[in-house]
């Protein structure tokens, strides 16, 4: 069996605007099918890496490839293999979501059905209306609808949920998991960490310009970062709350000790948005006595949890 | 977002997708959405119309222009600044639209999604010119059957005044179309579009004898205005819509079509160089 090569290669990359390093040293790669997620602060550098992958940037250093070229030179033709949404809109939309639908889908050599997309975004009952009347969440949806009508093997979405009410947003996931299923690779931006959990096969995590983390969802931040926490009132009403790997057994311990329920127990297992904090904190206390080296790799970096 | 999306089976590589094909394409496009532009159709599509009658309502209880000494002969105000407003269409459809549009575009993102496309900048700029073809056609049908049937005026006869006004029309327009596509670099937003480029259209109407007689300007002003295309596509206009007799009234005593032709040539070229030096989807590192 032969490894595929990956969709995505960054190695090495960086950019500087002036004397401001946005993004420094940054390596990862994305293989062909899965879905990744670039997780960081605002003005951590995700939007500038993730410009640099659709073309729209040129890189200062380092090497770049997306689905086998550089994007600083690929043409139209590599242009019709990737979808991209951007990060906002404010297109003034004089046309309708229908002509706009049409329109695009005509720039690409194999497009989507129309229909099938708009049924898709769920904007069936809005296809006549002009996209400036539509609201900011239904406008975003003519975003990702626009984003995948060329039926691209690459879809960039830069914080596509913004704007979503929860129904919408969880009407999204279906579609990208239906994108992800047909085999689209798809590189992802989001504040929203569960989205991030929900639809990611692996995510990095930059901040200040540096990759501090990349893994499976299930192993960011290392083991230390998952031990679950179980939280409970002693005896005296002292609240306690003690770190294990073995919560099960603390907790029949306690209930043995108690000779009854303990009060207000909780397990509580990290989910992503604890181990996202917990990083991004730590490496801003980290990063303010020594400067790290990147991860560009899945160790674990369970010292920047102490 | 329930409904199934139908799975690619094989992607079809074709190779270069019509760039021309996509550019007619875009033509349609653009006419549809110029149209739904209230500001455009007001400052751009129906301005023209607008000053021609008010300048008719304004000047013509001052009698015809260019009448004999005992007041008799001469033109009226309307067919008068007829040829002027037809230049001042050609530049309000070329350059100030196309300037005001495409840096409103790269303003609201909507080149930046281009730019992400498969689509050429030569299938887009098509799309423009065309844009800018059509609706600079229509308004001057529009604006010459407007002066024949409601304001009375006169439309010559002669097969070759019509040639020229064919040549004039089409490299004037198309030389400002393009010098629109060079001006939307200017402004460094879509906001203050309007404000960078109608100062400068209504300059270069008020000294190229669109709203003025041009006759009437001082020396120095007409020099400056023989700078620039407006006053040259003016020129080109007042030759095939004014008697022959106002020729003595040109700065040189006559029509000059041959630098008409060759000013208009040279800035042709000069909005051709600059639109392809300035044209950007987007300002890359801004």
């Amino acid at each position: 069996m032969t490894t595929s090569p990956p969709a995505v290669r960054v190695a090495r990359l960086s950019k500087s605007y002036g004397p401001f390093d946005a993004v420094t040293d940054i390596s990862f790669d994305i293989r062909p099918g899965e879905t990744f997620a670039l997780l960081g602060p605002n003005g951590a550098g995700k939007s500038s890496t993730i410009e640099i992958l659709e073309g729209y940037r040129d890189r200062s250093e380092g090497d770049v490839t997306v689905l086998g070229e550089d994007p600083q030179h690929a043409g139209l033709d590599w242009k019709a293999r990737i979808g991209i949404v951007l990060q906002s809109s404010g297109e003034s939309g004089n046309a309708t979501v229908l002509e706009q639908l049409k329109h695009f889908a005509g720039l690409y050599p194999n497009p989507r059905s129309v229909d099938e997309v708009l049924a898709a975004v769920g904007l069936e009952e809005k296809a006549k209306t002009r996209i400036h009347r539509l609201s900011g969440g239904q406008q975003r949806r003519v975003d990702v609808a626009l984003g995948i009508i060329g039926r691209p093997e690459l879809l960039f979405l830069d914080e596509p949920t913004t704007g979503f009410d929860p129904e919408a947003r969880h009407q999204f996931w279906d579609l990208i998991r239906q994108l992800k299923a047909e085999g689209t690779t798809i590189l992802l931006t989001t504040h929203n960490l569960d989205e991030a959990a929900e639809l990611s096969d692996r995510a990095g995590i930059i901040v200040g310009g540096r990759l501090i983390d990349i893994g499976a969802i299930g192993e960011l931040g290392g083991p230390a970062a998952r031990t679950p926490k179980v939280r409970w009132r002693d005896a005296s009403g002292t609240p306690q709350e003690v770190r294990t790997d073995t919560p099960a057994r603390l907790v029949a311990e306690l209930a043995g000790a108690a000779g009854g329920e303990p009060a207000e127990l909780q397990v509580i297992r990290p989910s992503l948005e604890d181990i996202y904090l917990g990083l991004v904190r730590g490496h801003a206390a980290g990063s303010a006595t020594q400067s790290r080296t990147t991860a560009s790799s899945t160790t674990d970096s369970t010292e920047v949890l102490a | 977002m329930s409904a199934t999306l139908t799975a690619a089976t094989a992607r079809p590589r074709t190779a270069r997708h019509g760039l021309f094909r996509l550019g007619i394409a875009r033509i349609g496009f653009e006419i549809r959405l110029y149209f739904r532009s209230t500001d455009t159709v007001f400052f751009t599509f129906l301005f023209p119309f607008i000053m021609l009658g008010i300048f008719t309502a304004a000047f013509s209880a001052q009698g015809n222009i260019g009448t004999n000494p005992d007041g008799s002969g001469g033109i009226s105000v309307g067919a008068y600044y007829l040829p002027g407003m037809l230049a001042a269409g050609m530049l309000l459809s070329g350059l100030q639209n196309l300037a005001i549009d495409i840096a409103g575009e790269k303003g609201d993102g909507t080149l930046k999604r281009l730019g992400g496309t498969p689509l050429s900048p030569l299938s887009y700029f098509i799309g423009k010119i065309g844009q800018v073809l059509v609706t600079g056609i229509l308004q001057a049908v529009l604006l010459l059957l407007v002066a024949r049937f409601a304001f009375d005026i006169a439309l010559p006869t002669e097969p070759e005044k019509w040639l020229t006004f064919a040549w004039v029309f089409l490299l004037g327009v198309i030389t400002c179309a393009f010098l629109g596509i060079a001006l939307s670099a200017l402004p460094r937003s879509g906001r203050s579009a309007s404000a960078v480029v109608i100062p400068i259209v209504l300059v270069l109407q008020f000294i190229s004898g669109v709203y003025l007689q041009f006759n009437a300007l001082p020396e120095w002003m007409q020099n400056v205005a023989g700078l620039f295309p407006l006053k040259w596509m003016a020129q080109g206009m007042r030759s095939v819509f004014l008697p022959d007799s106002f020729a003595a009234q040109e700065q040189n005593g006559a029509w000059e079509l041959g630098l008409v032709a060759m000013a208009l040539l040279i800035w042709l070229v000069v909005g051709l160089v600059g639109s392809r030096l300035t044209f950007r989807w987007i300002r890359k590192d801004a």
